[in-house]
């Protein structure tokens, strides 16, 4: 079986899990406050270190390269709150056109 | 029925973004098929994202899947949240369990009716799941189709993508400055550990900082 296979399969099971034991458990297992603000702060973390790690490393370097441009166009379009489709589209462009002036 | 027409109208729109889901995950190197599953049994963007964003940066699977559970534990929040204002079980439980996603949990508790809030999470949910499969798929397809995904900027969509996610978030000061802590934790381990760890390894930045404050 591929990694990919493995990632397929382990994370659709946990996601469930997670989804269907809020459904079941006692309310007050998970409502402590020290858990509520963990939850909220673990998404910031790991999104954030999603973006830095996809857009500026290549295995284990550290590479600035046409991605950034991306980035860049994406950031701008979230200045102007713009929608998400936009965000994306246009991080794909602004990306492709540095890629084709070899950047 | 406006809760009917929010549902739908926020269940289009974010269900299209799965067309970037879509593309991403073949970009990153999975299947059509794993792409699709993943839509299907996943159902969480944000941790479909993150497992897709692991394995493409070269991470293991169980890298991977620890990232994506991390970012899906605030679905058990939700389902906490849902389950006195649904009242179900045996399969209709486990429906739900599947239908419960940021969008579905959103609407529901904006409605101050309980059966608005019962019919919101219900028309969302659905809605964003028939939306984001077919999307997934015409998104997978069409990456599918370009070959190099450099060449059309595909490779930038997916820290896009979650910039995209993380930015509603970044809204006070601590916010930003444990997003900032995070870049620099990663970036620091990218040329020391093995990948994927770099990225898990800053949920240890929201436990102390959680923990105590």
């Amino acid at each position: 079986m591929t990694p990919q296979w493995i990632a397929v399969i382990g994370t659709s099971l946990l996601a469930f899990t997670l989804k269907y034991l809020g459904h079941s458990v006692p309310a007050s297992w998970l409502s402590h406050p020290r858990i509520q603000r963990i939850n909220t702060l673990i998404p910031i973390v790991l999104l954030t270190a999603l973006v830095a790690v996809n857009s500026v490393t290549v295995k284990t370097k550290i590479i600035f390269d046409h991605r950034l441009a991306g980035l860049a166009v994406a950031v701008t379009a979230l200045l102007f709150k713009l929608p998400f489709p936009v965000i994306v589209a246009g991080a794909a462009i602004g990306s492709a056109i540095a890629y084709h002036f070899k950047y | 029925m406006s809760v009917k027409r929010d549902s739908f109208s926020l269940s289009f729109a974010v269900g299209a973004y799965g067309t970037a889901f879509g593309a991403a995950s073949v970009t990153a190197h999975f299947t059509v098929l794993q792409s699709c599953l993943l839509s299907l049994l996943t159902f969480s963007g944000a941790s479909q994202f993150a497992v897709i964003g692991v394995l493409g940066a070269g991470g293991s699977a169980i890298s991977g899947i620890a990232t994506a559970t991390l970012l899906g534990s605030r679905n058990a929040l939700y389902g906490l949240r849902m389950a006195p204002i649904l009242k179900v079980r045996g399969l209709k439980r486990i429906v739900a369990a599947q239908v419960t996603i940021d969008e579905s949990t959103a609407i529901a508790t904006a409605q101050k009716d309980e059966a608005d809030q019962v019919t919101g999470f219900w028309h969302t949910g659905f809605g964003v799941f028939v939306f984001w499969n077919i999307f997934t798929l015409l998104g997978a397809l069409g990456a599918k189709a370009i070959g190099n995904p450099s060449a059309w900027g595909l490779d930038a969509a997916v820290p896009a993508a979650f910039i995209g996610l993380v930015w509603p978030r970044l809204n006070d000061r601590k916010s930003r400055l444990i997003a900032g802590a995070a870049v620099l934790l990663s970036l620091a381990l990218v040329p020391i550990a093995p990948a994927g760890v770099p990225i898990i390894t800053t949920a240890l930045l929201a436990i102390i900082v959680g923990w105590r404050v």
